[in-house]
């Protein structure tokens, strides 16, 4: 166990060596000089060359990476170009709000997913599980910020329950992690169904059935256990959309996160941040897959980690 | 058959209800099981006998429902049970093992939880008395090292341990009835015998009453006491085993016994019976067995003979041994020492 999550963690190395190339690139080969924007639409010539010296994008493209790379080793995300602050001070607080956003919204996704997906598996062909079905598939083929949009037009604006905008408050809370959460609920109550209707057919499930156990007991201790395994795996992979989802809740619902942060960062050309942000995303998402993996390990004891 | 019975089954009807037909998988069963004795369901696939003995337990899932009959144990009829008075009866009074001993348990749970959950729901035995337990009782089906299987999970156990597993698990709450369907038709041979063996063994010593759900006339022979020949969701044959051996009533019967291999008599062929079982949907009028009988007459393809008594406590469904038979007076149904094919 402790070899397998250590190897993980190995190789988490050359896939985030991997991501900072591909964003590098991207944003030293795409159009904009964030000198420029710095200076100024006017501004003359040499103050934009004087500021590249400062920034060092006249340097050559690989001793710009290495540099960036040195400093990100010994924990120096580098200097935002546009505030002139250590990006780390830029991203931090915001990273939190996006991680507290995305936290909420799976809790919100697991629970009403998984209490979804049982009822209508368990009541299969039933008026509860085709309107279950029903809502999921709606849940699942709305837009996000379309769907945020339409809250924040009827409860914030028409009855006036919620704020439409801003983060910290409960009230302010709900909005955005329905917002969010909503298609991740949805895959999950169809996961859920789907693995659960097969378990509930096996022969173990019988077997418990002739042992006297009670209904509710076969549900939730025999078959959810052996149909988490899927819905785990969906969690881990839905946690990468969720987070890509919140670049557009933050932005709807105007909430200082690391989505909304990167969003002006990428206007402004301040490649730091940007980078920062991206690197951090990727970690994130790599170690939520990790725990999925390791998981498994305790749903099922057949799986052996280091296959 | 003046032996106290501990299960009577009378006219039992199960059905499944797919898209608006009813297809009868049980249809009007009949048997007993004598207190302490061993009864055979034989069959082949799809004769309704795993069916029976689901019903016995009502443990028949939707689209099937039992629709009518009797389950009276030790004198109370089952089906008049609530489902919470059921589950009272399962695992506990009647217990029940199954065909797929590497599917039947649980994969995510050791074997040590999965026969404590029995004693904790009908004895109240805590983690500790039941872990105790249920080292006794793998102990008592031959599991070696029983200490240390209990925290195992199936998955590192054979099939024929994870066998013993289940009968340990169904004999944790002393039964009186045991309902075995097929427990070693996907076993090895050898590991046949052995589980087999074991089931008697455990009888003897708890004075437990058997239900043998099989195909296998070989295990009958070996394990039973009474047999019930089901042939489409009717029992056409009802007798104790030497009875059945020697004089075997019913052209079904006589038909297993013939395609059977035999090292008691001289052999030349073993004669299958022809055609195959009907589909469900299209069950025959009269005697369910009538197309493939060598002996049918218009009578038993019109018309549906009884399961009637035609000796001490044997009973044939078959119309040769009515009064009303149209066919030869002389016809012989079993012939051990003439086995030779009718064509």
């Amino acid at each position: 166990m402790t070899v397998y999550i250590i190897r993980r963690i190995l190789q988490l190395i050359p896939v985030l060596l991997g991501v900072t190339v591909l964003v590098f690139l991207l944003m030293h080969l795409t159009p904009g000089n964030p000198a420029q924007l710095m200076a100024g639409e006017n501004a003359p010539p040499e103050m934009v060359e004087q500021i590249e010296n400062r920034l060092g994008l006249n340097d050559p493209l690989p001793v710009q990476y290495f540099d960036y790379v040195a400093g990100v080793v010994q924990g120096d995300l580098g200097t935002s170009m546009r505030y002139n602050t250590p990006v780390i001070d830029e991203v931090g607080p915001r990273f939190w709000v996006t991680i507290e956003l995305a936290l909420y919204a799976t809790v919100l996704s697991i629970f009403l997913g998984l209490i979804a997906g049982i009822i209508s598996a368990v009541r299969q062909y039933s008026i509860a599980d085709v309107s279950i079905m029903i809502v999921a598939l709606f849940g699942l083929s709305m837009p996000n910020f379309w769907l945020g949009l339409m809250l924040m037009q009827w409860f914030s604006i028409n009855l006036g329950w919620f704020p439409p905008t801003g983060w910290g408050s409960p009230e302010q809370v709900l909005l955005p992690v329905i917002t969010l959460g909503t298609a991740g609920a949805a895959i999950i109550a169809r996961m859920t169904r789907s693995s659960m209707l097969e378990v509930i057919s096996q022969d173990y499930i019988r077997t418990a059935r002739a042992k006297g156990v009670k209904e509710r007991i076969i549900i939730y201790k025999h078959a959810l256990k052996n149909a988490l395994i899927p819905v785990v795996t969906v969690v881990g992979l839905q946690f990468g959309a969720l987070l890509a989802g919140a670049v557009l809740t933050e932005e709807v619902f105007a909430i200082n996160g690391m989505g909304r942060l990167l969003v002006d960062s990428i206007m402004n050309r301040d490649f730091p941040v940007v980078q920062a942000c991206i690197l951090i995303i990727s970690v994130v998402f790599v170690v939520v897959n990790l725990l999925v993996d390791i998981s498994y390990k305790f749903l099922n004891k057949r799986i052996d980690l280091n296959d | 058959m003046s032996d106290e019975k501990i299960l009577e089954v009378k006219d039992l009807r199960t059905s499944f209800f797919i898209e608006g037909n009813e297809i009868k998988a049980v249809d009007g069963v009949t048997f007993d099981v004598p207190k302490g004795k061993t009864l055979g369901i034989v069959g082949e696939s799809g004769s309704g006998k795993s069916i029976s003995a689901l019903s016995i337990l009502q443990l028949i899932d939707s689209p099937g429902e039992i629709v009518g009959g009797e389950i009276n144990f030790k004198g109370q009829n089952l089906l008049d049970y609530s489902e919470a008075q059921m589950r009272k009866v399962r695992g506990n009074q009647i217990s029940m093992i199954f065909q797929e001993p590497m599917t039947s348990l649980n994969p995510v749970y050791t074997i040590g939880q999965q026969i404590r959950e029995a004693l904790k729901i009908h004895r109240g035995l805590d983690k500790k008395d039941g872990t105790e337990k249920s080292v006794e009782l793998l102990e008592l089906v031959g599991i070696p090292s029983p200490r240390k299987r209990v925290t195992q999970y199936p998955f590192e156990l054979s099939g024929g341990m994870r066998q013993r597993v289940m009968i340990a698990m169904a004999l944790a709450c002393n039964p009186e009835l045991l309902i075995a369907d097929e427990p070693t038709t996907a076993l090895d041979v050898t590991i046949q015998a052995q589980i087999l063996e074991l089931i008697k063994e455990l009888q003897e010593e708890m004075g437990m009453s058997v239900v043998m759900i099989t195909h296998d006339l070989g295990v009958v022979a070996e394990t039973c006491d009474y047999v019930a020949v089901m042939y489409c969701g009717k029992v056409v044959e009802y007798a104790d085993v030497k009875t059945l051996f020697k004089n075997p009533r019913h052209p079904y019967t006589v038909g297993l016994l013939n395609s059977l291999p035999r090292s008691d008599v001289d052999q030349e062929e073993l004669i299958p019976i022809k055609g195959t079982v009907p589909a469900p949907h299209e069950m025959p009028d009269g005697c369910r067995f009538a197309p493939r009988c060598p002996f049918a007459t218009d009578l038993c393809h019109s018309e549906l003979p009884s399961l009637d008594d035609v000796g001490e406590g044997e009973q044939v469904r078959c119309w040769i041994y009515t009064d009303e038979w149209d066919g030869d007076p002389e016809v012989k149904v079993y012939e051990p020492e003439k086995r030779t094919s009718e064509d």
